[in-house]
């Protein structure tokens, strides 16, 4: 259905036949070069984001973490920003300097953290600050770098910060498929280790599980999906905040099929979002970053009514 | 820490004890490699604890540390299963046996009927009986607790103190931390007394109960003499009123009651 609709309408029947290349031309290039892969990286981003939180929830003992905390959203828009500032945006350049931003605010955060020294006041705890310190530093250079910009240059750089799935080339639903196996595989694979520590770390330490470097794993796991996405397709926010709160409303609790349900409730909500960035106002496109902020005001009201 | 040197056999309800701040819960947590240890070593079976992995540490000793608060609500089951980490690790399925250790673990700790409760809607002792109930299911042959009994009523810390010592009894290390020394002194077989980071005194409790060294480290006016039913030593603290209005403070007395 994602594939069907959009500014041009393409019936559903004939979807599956642009798939499989026969029929109108215009449709096949439409659902091949367009639409196929938009989807896909739609898929992508969701469940990577919603992976990464659902992880990152878990290690941190905290309903409202989510990936950008760690301030890799910050250093990815930097890279970003820098790219475009610097008339850098050939195919693929924006790509690479947002994921090395991203990362390179990662290892910022974690060398940060060690100032705290071992144990201080809890390591995940440290962690959060770090995250925030950087990416507080991150909107600072963000917000330098746009005053002194051209206009073209700020317009690129602020549609590319509010998120879209529009720019799908298939390169980047590789580079996408990729990090999401290695990455969020590997948090797969570490997941009974999360159980552990989002009991608290002593008794984490008690059960076998050194809550540090475990911490810390995991903290990059996270952050390299996160890194990726943005990477991939700007800043798409709250996903990764609420994507694993459905999927424990599911009824999950450990984690290796929590972040396995994460990913797909992330796919499926980025794939509908995208939708509706798509459809709600054609043929202009919302930013699916705006779309996705939209779904923070439900989601708070009702943390809000639980909590009272 | 200062020169504090204590061994906790197996088959022995060892018992640490001594005033906030003298230091019992930091033991505990260099135990966990979660403190440095700049001098001097906690070592398991004459193994120093750095030298094992955590992993096998934990299939060795289980603790229960002072206080733990649950991020996200979980049955109590799947809470207590967890204690099976140590040796399912990341991938291996709960067998036959894991599964009756947990059953065994929710039935010592008194705690089977809550077994599919969630772990949110347990009250102060419950929650606590549960987090013993997850280091029993470790199956261990060392039990290490932080103040495992301060929430629980009477019967419910009797239960508790009756489980440590027939586990104790059948071959276990168990240390307990507790402020609790009446109790402590009924069912430990040493008691390691610590004051400001330094061991006080130690030795089986008839020895380490005594009046004036409990005043010393406790700094409050105490008489110890011997409980009517099993005749084991007992701290009564006597009445220092505050007086408001008045400068003198009345004078304690310290006597031991045969």
């Amino acid at each position: 259905m994602a594939i069907a609709r959009g500014a041009v309408s393409v019936p559903i029947a004939d979807v599956f036949n642009a798939l499989r290349g026969r029929g109108d031309p215009t449709f096949i290039a439409i659902v091949r070069d367009l639409r196929l892969p938009r989807v896909i990286l739609g898929a992508l981003v969701g469940a990577g984001l919603g992976a990464s939180g659902a992880a990152l929830q878990g290690a941190l003992r905290n309903p409202l973490a989510e990936p950008y905390l760690l301030g890799v959203s910050g250093g990815a828009a930097v890279g970003a920003v820098i790219a475009f500032a610097l008339g850098a945006t050939g195919e693929g350049v924006i790509t690479v300097a947002a994921f090395a931003g991203g990362i390179s605010a990662v290892f910022v955060a974690l060398a940060v953290s060690r100032v705290g020294g071992r144990g201080a006041r809890g390591d995940m705890r440290t962690l959060l600050i770090a995250g925030v310190i950087v990416g507080a530093f991150a909107n600072a250079a963000i917000m330098v770098a746009l005053a002194r910009a051209e206009p073209n240059t700020l317009r690129g750089a602020l549609w590319w910060m509010m998120g879209s799935a529009a720019d799908a080339t298939w390169e980047r639903v590789m580079w996408l498929a990729a990090s999401n196996l290695v990455a969020g595989g590997a948090l797969v694979y570490w997941a009974r280790e999360i159980d552990v520590l989002s009991l608290g770390e002593d008794t984490a330490a008690s059960l076998g599980v050194d809550s540090e470097r475990s911490g810390r794993r995991v903290f990059l796991l996270a952050a390299l999906l996160a890194a990726a996405t943005v990477s991939a397709a700007g800043l798409i926010g709250f996903i990764g905040l609420v994507v694993p709160h459905i999927a424990r409303r599911l009824g999950l609790r450990a984690h290796r099929p929590l972040i396995v349900a994460a990913a797909l409730v992330g796919a499926t909500l980025v794939v509908a979002a995208d939708l509706a960035a798509r459809t709600v106002a054609p043929p202009t496109e919302l930013p699916l970053g705006a779309i996705t902020a939209l779904l923070g005001v439900p989601f708070f009201l009702v943390q809000l009514r639980r909590t009272a | 820490m200062d020169g504090v040197s204590f061994t906790v056999p197996r088959g022995q309800l060892t018992a640490l004890a001594g005033p906030n701040g003298s230091g019992k819960s930091s033991i505990v947590r260099a135990l966990l490699r979660r403190a440095d240890i700049v001098g001097g070593a906690v070592k398991v079976d004459e193994r120093d604890v750095t030298t094992f992995s955590y992993a096998e540490l934990a299939r060795l000793v289980a603790v229960v540390p002072q206080r733990e608060e649950a991020a996200f609500p979980t049955r109590v089951r799947e809470y207590v299963a967890l204690g099976r980490y140590p040796h399912l690790g990341l991938w291996r399925a709960p067998a036959e046996d894991d599964a009756r250790a947990v059953d065994q673990a929710l039935a010592q700790a008194g705690v089977d009927d809550l077994a599919e409760r969630n772990t949110d809607e347990l009250s102060g002792g419950e929650w606590q009986r549960v987090r013993i109930a997850r280091a029993l299911a470790q199956t261990t042959p060392a039990l290490v607790l932080d103040e495992p009994t301060t929430f629980l009523d009477v019967a419910h810390e009797m239960a508790i103190f009756e489980l440590l010592s027939s586990l104790a009894n059948s071959g276990l290390a168990v240390l307990l931390v507790s402020h609790q020394l009446n109790l402590v002194a009924r069912f430990a077989n040493t008691i390691v007394l610590l004051d400001e980071g330094k061991v006080a005194s130690s030795g089986s409790p008839a020895d380490v109960m005594k009046a004036e060294k409990l005043e010393a480290i406790y700094r409050w006016p105490v008489v110890v003499t011997r409980d009517p039913a099993v005749g084991a030593p007992a701290l009564v603290p006597l009445r220092r009123p505050l007086n408001l209005f008045d400068q003198s403070t009345p004078t304690s007395s310290t006597r031991d009651k045969p």
